[in-house]
């Protein structure tokens, strides 16, 4: 019999679509339990449209493909001291907040879609978080390899799962990705697949991996851009999602919109920290936040929500606030954390004189009225030899947990505060945005675990900060922390370069 | 109309692919980035893989994409033939 | 004359991760170790889920086994994710050169009506065994606890997807693409009555709440009797009646269980020498779903192979379970 010729839709629908069936022993909603808490309406599964369609023996043929050739970079990085050709050490700061702060959430994102693909009833959905989650266990292994070899060089990157569950900034993404997993399945969908791997994982990987490249670090670059050839599919499965939940009912569009207001927000927060690392952490610049929030939010998130407009969706809310807030939030972070840089994990510094030309270049508007003092005041105090640090522990935000760095963007000096009362306590916020999204589900956001809180109520060890810093999140204090200029990283780069 | 786009992996094998989408979509800029490279189109791009295989000179299965894709944007259509990328708007 | 080969040489401030050199001392560590080792958040959650409010996120009451240290269950593979795919990969290789010589040269008009009817009656409805134990797997992954054990049961989940897709396949190669064969091995599984069993055991593990249990059940329990049933006594059987080029298209799921087994016995090795509680608890689950999988098989055993059949599948498991040391 002459076998007729499948195409791939069809070999695939025939292959896994038809793998479930209607149960007759049990309760099928006792085995997809929490399909229908957060009002979302499903009619019809058969309805949802594989993103991609790779079967399991593709999947591991080309998966394997990636990782050989990923194994053999890390090897010979490592063989040939890779670490010797990055363009300055400073740089291997970036690698230590992305590996303290990113990788970890790459392993919630594992989890996280375990989760969804196990508990949605549609087998098409579930199949595709199943691969998005074992993809994303590979993302947080391959970079924990990645930075493997720099570990055994450098310092502040060697208890990096230990300092996330702890370190008061690192609580910023944490908490991110924990009230993500904490949502209904496909809040968590909204929240992740679309909102921040469509649009805000670009912006993380690509230009940041660019940077890498710039500065020499072959590692990072491979390991980047071989988890972004992942992270294509994760982006076609998160469209996917937000066109199926809205087409399966109309009633489902406010609530996606609510969702996409609420992540579009949260996710910008949280890449604040990428913000400062493209300004001020690359010490060879590929491109400023500003440009490539222009290319990756604005741009390719512009065309993403006209084509969604169909549906009823709008731009998501305060898009309006974010577009102004490309001119400020690096040059805020930063400077919060230089002034905080006794107790961060990674080395702080001021930019060059060439830097500060090169940011004043990029930020015409800003940062020569606003930001170009302060480092110049910095330069002052450094030079007689009173580098600066502050002493009080910053306030947080409830819902985002940044320190309050963010200002009114009408007026640059002006810090940003917002509050709310819930049941007789007082919380407080960075933003409209956060204060709105506190103010919509208030049972969750008070179980924030407030790390200046938590420290003040005697629960990270203590009393003084050093004794928090060296017990409970157990840095090594005076080798993780404090200036580059000075460290044992610097003063070992020195030597492998023979400068005195 | 919205830019649609890909990006692949600055390797030899995405070289002919490049090559390959500048022949079937004549309107798409290419542009080099460090270790990468970027191609973009009004509204609508397709990498064909009858193109890819002349210029590979071996058969060539559309998902071994892959392999190289290191980012897109648009609405996918994968078949055997074709990967389109759409903006409807 | 020996070549000396000049190697720059720069002293390493450490040889692995915080974490690692803890639990292993200051040395190289592999890859699987850093890969694995405290990787799962342990503390300071920020909100309880919505969907499970009485637990935290990441939580260790999910099941009735308590470990002291979850990391404890180590993968006798040592599989991270790239040893993982770069293993399946091999496999899939050899898998894809014997469906492909199979299709090529249509061994399948070699088979008698009689074997091409066995096959879409016994085989190919596994696919929906294979589906369930994706679900139960991937259970584990989600509401289990700490990166050694979660990581295995997924990549165990993923080759439940795949060999559920190999089993279509060979539908198809029967059907020649139709999905004729596929349509009629699923009304085998809802309908027929030998499966029935089957299906509401499976339907069972499902709505299943200990993700340990559901473990047991699905990976000792179900796996040690269908594996023994199907891909040794069934296979047997259709190589005595001239089908043995069936063989090419199971031999991934015949290694695929070498690979199981070995991991599935550290588990229960493990979970056992921790402590009496555990090794009642798991006693209880072992005779729990064998008597369950063993009434649930027992028709389909029967016209699949013979009358013995099943007797000799369970004598396999007890053998390994006896050895486990859970009784």
């Amino acid at each position: 019999m002459a076998a007729k010729k499948l195409n791939i839709k069809d070999k695939y629908r025939l292959l896994t679509r038809d793998l479930d069936w209607d149960f007759s022993y049990q309760d099928r909603s006792k085995a997809f339990p929490f399909e229908e808490f957060e009002g979302i309406k499903i009619t019809d599964w058969s309805k949802w449209e594989d993103p991609f369609r790779l079967t399991m023996d593709a999947y591991w043929k080309y998966q394997a493909e990636k990782e050989r050739k990923l194994y053999a970079i890390f090897d010979a990085f490592a063989q040939n001291n890779g670490q010797l050709n990055i363009s300055d050490p400073r740089y291997v700061n970036a690698l230590k907040i992305f590996l303290t702060g990113v990788s970890p959430l790459e392993y919630q994102a594992f989890q996280g879609f375990a989760h969804t693909g196990r508990q949605f009833g549609g087998v098409g959905a579930r199949v595709a978080c199943q691969m998005q989650s074992i993809d994303e266990l590979r993302h947080v292994q391959t970079q924990v390899h990645a930075m493997s070899h720099y570990n055994k060089f450098f310092d502040g990157l060697q208890d990096w799962s230990h300092m996330h569950d702890r370190v008061w900034y690192l609580s910023v993404p944490k908490s991110f990705f924990n009230d993500a997993r904490a949502a209904g399945p496909f809040e968590f969908m909204v929240a992740i697949g679309f909102s921040f791997e469509y649009v805000l994982t670009n912006l993380l990987f690509v230009p940041f991996m660019s940077g890498a490249a710039y500065n020499g670090d072959m590692a990072t670059v491979t390991f980047g851009f071989s988890a972004q050839s992942d992270e294509a599919r994760h982006m076609t499965l998160g469209l996917e999602v937000i066109k199926f939940l809205l087409e399966q009912h109309e009633d489902n569009v406010p609530i996606v919109q609510k969702w996409i207001d609420k992540w579009f927000w949260r996710g910008t927060r949280l890449l604040t920290i990428v913000a400062m690392m493209m300004d001020y952490m690359l010490p060879n610049k590929v491109m400023s936040w500003k440009e490539a929030w222009e290319v990756y939010f604005e741009e390719a998130g512009g065309a993403l929500f006209k084509d969604l407009a169909r549906y009823g969706i709008r731009m998501p809310k305060y898009a309006d606030v974010i577009e102004k807030e490309k001119e400020h939030i690096s040059h805020q972070a930063w400077w919060t954390f230089y002034t905080h840089g006794h107790a961060a994990g990674f080395h702080t510094w001021i930019p060059t004189d060439e830097e500060l030309d090169w940011l004043s270049e990029k930020y015409p508007e800003t940062f020569d009225k606003y930001y170009r003092p302060r480092w110049e005041l910095a330069k002052e105090m450094e030079a007689k030899g009173e580098r600066f640090y502050t002493k009080a522990l910053p306030q947080l935000c409830t819902t985002c947990q940044i320190p309050m760095l963010f200002t009114e963007m009408d007026n640059p000096t002006q810090i940003s505060y917002r509050d709310s009362i819930y049941k007789d306590e007082r919380y407080h916020f960075c933003s409209d945005g956060c204060k709105d999204i506190f103010d919509e589900e208030p049972e969750k956001f008070v179980q924030s675990w407030l790390p200046v809180h938590q420290i003040f109520q005697g629960n990270c060890g203590g009393p003084g900060v050093e004794d928090i810093l060296r017990d409970y999140y157990q840095m090594n204090l005076g080798a993780d922390n404090m200036d580059i200029k000075g460290s044992p990283d610097e003063e070992r780069w020195k030597k492998w370069k023979g400068v005195a | 109309m919205s830019k649609v786009y890909i990006a692949l992996q600055d390797n030899d094998e995405s070289r002919y692919i490049v090559e390959a989408i500048e022949e079937d979509n004549p309107e798409a800029t290419v542009i080099h980035m460090p270790a990468m490279t970027r191609i973009e189109a009004e509204g609508f791009l397709a990498v064909k893989r009858e193109t890819v295989e002349e210029k590979m000179g071996r058969d060539w299965d559309v998902q071994e994409l892959h392999i190289n894709l290191i980012t897109l944007g648009g609405n996918v259509d994968e078949d055997d033939d074709q990967l389109t990328l759409t903006w409807n708007s | 004359m020996t070549i000396e080969i000049k190697t720059a040489t720069l002293e390493p401030v450490r040889n692995t991760y915080a974490n690692v050199e803890r639990r292993f001392g200051d040395k190289p560590a592999t890859r699987y170790q850093e890969a694995t080792y405290d990787l799962q958040s342990e503390t300071n959650f920020h909100y309880r889920p919505l969907w499970q409010p009485e637990l935290e996120l990441n939580d260790p009451r999910r099941t009735a086994i308590v470990m002291s240290d979850w990391y404890a269950f180590k993968d006798p593979r040592q599989f991270y994710y790239g040893a993982y795919v770069q293993q399946r990969a091999k496999m899939q290789d050899v898998a894809e050169s014997n469906y492909s010589f199979f299709e090529k040269r249509d061994l399948a008009r070699f088979l008698s009506e009689d074997a091409r009817q066995q096959v879409t009656r016994f085989l190919v409805p596994l696919r929906h065994l294979e589906h369930t134990a994706n679900l139960n797997n991937m259970y584990g992954t989600a509401y289990g606890y700490g990166t050694a054990i979660t990581q295995a049961l997924l990549f165990n989940g993923m080759d439940r997807l795949g060999m559920a897709q190999y089993l279509s396949r060979i539908g198809l190669i029967l059907d020649g693409n139709t999905g004729e064969a596929l349509a009629e091995a699923k009304q085998q599984w809802l309908d027929a009555d030998i499966w029935q069993g089957l299906r509401a055991l499976c339907e069972e593990t499902l709505v299943t709440e200990d993700w340990f249990e559901v473990m047991v059940a699905q990976n000792l329990v179900i796996d040690a009797l269908v594996t023994d049933l199907v891909y040794r006594q069934f296979d047997q059987k259709l190589s005595d009646a001239g089908a043995q080029d069936i063989g090419m298209l199971t031999e991934f799921m015949q290694q695929w269980n070498k690979d199981e087994v070995r991991w599935m016995d550290a588990v229960m090795k493990t979970a056992v020498a921790e402590s009496e509680e555990n090794k009642t608890l798991l006693a209880q689950w072992v005779e729990k779903w064998r008597g369950k999988a063993a009434e649930a098989l027992a028709p389909l055993a029967e016209q699949m192979v013979g009358p013995e059949a099943l007797a000799e599948a369970l004598a396999g498991l007890d053998k390994r379970v006896a050895k486990a040391g859970i009784k």
